[in-house]
């Protein structure tokens, strides 16, 4: 006996039905509640102009997209260097050097945050081996350490996929032609790796541009966006405005990554 | 002789490595330390551990059920839903993968705000765990409908269904006999994704807990705002025992669901 189409579908509905539910009741209304909280301060739906006119919500915006920025093009050169020796190279330990290397992929950013008090804090390795008094960790130097810290196991992983899968036929027949080193990873390598590393970027740089958990340990007084929206929400309850400034962190996070994978055509989602 | 690029190439990789290698051996060798200021010659002592353990194990108690419960509903709204999905490749489906999937794009911090605002006024749900649970599960949910979905795209599953349905089984039966035992690699794959997730969230987790409710990511925010950094260090140490071993099964896992693909 056949079944017909009608069981096989409300079935699949069935299995889609839990998932509809919570999202709608923890994803989807939360967030339309969201944007109306924006509009319920004293500006109503002016909230959006005047944080555009605020100068102190404009500096942090831009702090926030320079780090972001310097991060991931640290994180890109690091990382893509890393990746490519470590998939043209076989060598005893290199499986070790890959586990350090993405080791911070499961720390929680207060924990990073924590490294880098350790390595540039007041009681820091930096402060103990250098003479005189060097504390970094709570600098935008710092932040920017504590960004690059989470972004290299991400973007390496990422590169380190496109890497693997390279023809080494291509480089080869680059070689043979007289092409020097430079000119290899320029014309052969480099692109091929462009659409991992215009993901693997995108992923670095909302990450960095969301990243809480690191600012809340190093950044007491750096205006970074999430620092901001966080005393905005907790110590001034300026409920509106701390909407409106997540809404415009999510909108800049989510349109960069859904830019960058128009370009790359992979999936590319950040997090941590 | 080594040529140029590829030892300034092997210099950076180890310099990278260092970078992140460095303070982590820092802060399980603070831990240990009796006294970290004077060093390793004030002695080895596990009294910092200790202490963090009297302090702290709620928090670490919490964390671990959260994680567990979290595991249990990613995988009862997650594998289904994903074997929906996999069923029915539209528009419709694309949508609905892109909307739970912005738990992935927009930061943390925003999703908590927007779950403070629209359940905030309900005391009963604010203070119980469920409550960041939610916060747990709608940022490990993409992970899991991800994992399962990608393996139940790359195996047969129409031909295997239909010979099922040939015999007589119906929808509900090929699901348990067919689609779980296919999907397993996905299955543990995502679950040891949200398991390690879970334990380290701390960016929604901030926001919605409350005094008598601290995860572990949290006690540690806490313990390095307030507490000595030989505790502070202790605490890291006993999360990085919980948290690497997983991180690496989390590795092994996806590195295995990712053969069977291809």
């Amino acid at each position: 006996m056949k079944e017909t189409p009608v069981t096989a579908r409300s079935f699949g509905v069935l299995c889609l039905l839990p998932l509809l539910i919570f999202s709608l009741a923890f994803l989807a209304l939360p967030l339309v509640r969201l944007v109306l909280s924006s509009s319920e301060g004293a500006d109503g739906w002016s909230v959006y102009i005047r944080m555009l006119q605020t100068p102190r919500y404009l500096a942090a915006l831009l702090q926030t997209l320079l780090v972001s920025g310097a991060v991931t093009v640290a994180a890109l050169a690091v990382s893509t260097t890393a990746g490519l020796f470590l998939t043209r190279n076989r060598f005893w330990g290199r499986s070790a050097l890959l586990s350090i290397l993405t080791l911070p992929l499961a720390f929680p950013g207060v924990v990073v945050g924590f490294m880098i008090i350790l390595l540039g804090g007041r009681q820091g390795l930096v402060n103990q081996i250098t003479p005189g008094h060097v504390v970094i960790a709570y600098s935008t130097f710092g932040l920017f350490l504590g960004y690059l810290y989470f972004s290299i196991p991400r973007v390496l992983l990422t590169v380190m996929a496109a890497a693997e899968k390279i023809d080494p036929a291509l480089e080869e027949a680059a070689r043979s032609l007289g092409a020097p080193a430079y000119r290899v990873l320029w014309d052969v390598l480099l692109p091929a790796l462009r659409p991992a590393m215009v993901a693997a970027g995108a992923i670095a740089f909302a990450t960095a541009m969301g990243a809480f958990g690191t600012a809340f340990t190093l950044a007491t007084d750096i205006d970074v966006l999430p620092m901001v929206i966080y005393t905005e929400f907790t110590l001034s309850a300026n409920f509106a405005m701390a909407s409106a400034l997540s809404i415009a962190l999510g909108v800049v996070t989510w349109g960069v990554l859904l830019i960058a994978r128009s370009l790359s055509g992979g999936t590319v989602a950040a997090g941590g | 002789m080594m040529r140029l690029p590829k030892l300034l190439s092997m210099l950076v990789t180890l310099l990278a490595c260092a970078f992140l290698l460095v303070p982590t051996l820092q802060s399980v060798l603070a831990g240990i330390t009796a006294n970290y200021f004077r060093g390793i010659s004030s002695g080895l002592t596990l009294k910092w551990v200790i202490e963090v353990w009297t302090l702290y194990a709620d928090s670490i108690f919490l964390s671990i059920w959260l994680a567990i419960t979290c595991l249990a509903v990613t995988l009862i709204l997650g594998v289904p839903a994903a074997y929906a999905l996999a069923r029915n490749p539209g528009r419709l489906s694309r949508v609905l993968e892109e909307f739970i999937s912005l738990p992935l794009a927009i930061p943390g911090l925003a999703l908590a705000l927007a779950l403070l605002q629209l359940y905030g006024s309900q005391q009963g749900f604010r203070a119980h765990w469920s409550f960041i649970l939610v916060g747990h599960v709608l940022y490990t949910l993409p992970f899991m409908v991800r994992a399962v979905q990608a393996v139940l795209a790359a195996i047969d599953l129409k031909t295997l269904e239909e010979g099922a349905a040939s015999l007589g089984a119906g929808p509900a039966r090929r699901f348990v006999d067919i689609v779980v035992p296919n999907a397993l690699p996905g299955i543990l794959a995502g679950s040891l994704t949200v398991v390690t997730l879970s334990i380290g969230e701390f960016n929604l987790t901030w926001m919605l807990h409350t005094p008598l409710l601290k995860t572990l990511p949290v006690g540690l925010a806490d313990s390095y705002a307030s507490m000595r950094l030989e505790i502070a260090s202790a605490y890291t140490l006993v999360f990085f025992v919980m948290i690497v071993p997983l991180l690496m099964a989390m590795q092994w896992a996806s590195a295995r669901a990712q053969r069977i693909l291809s």
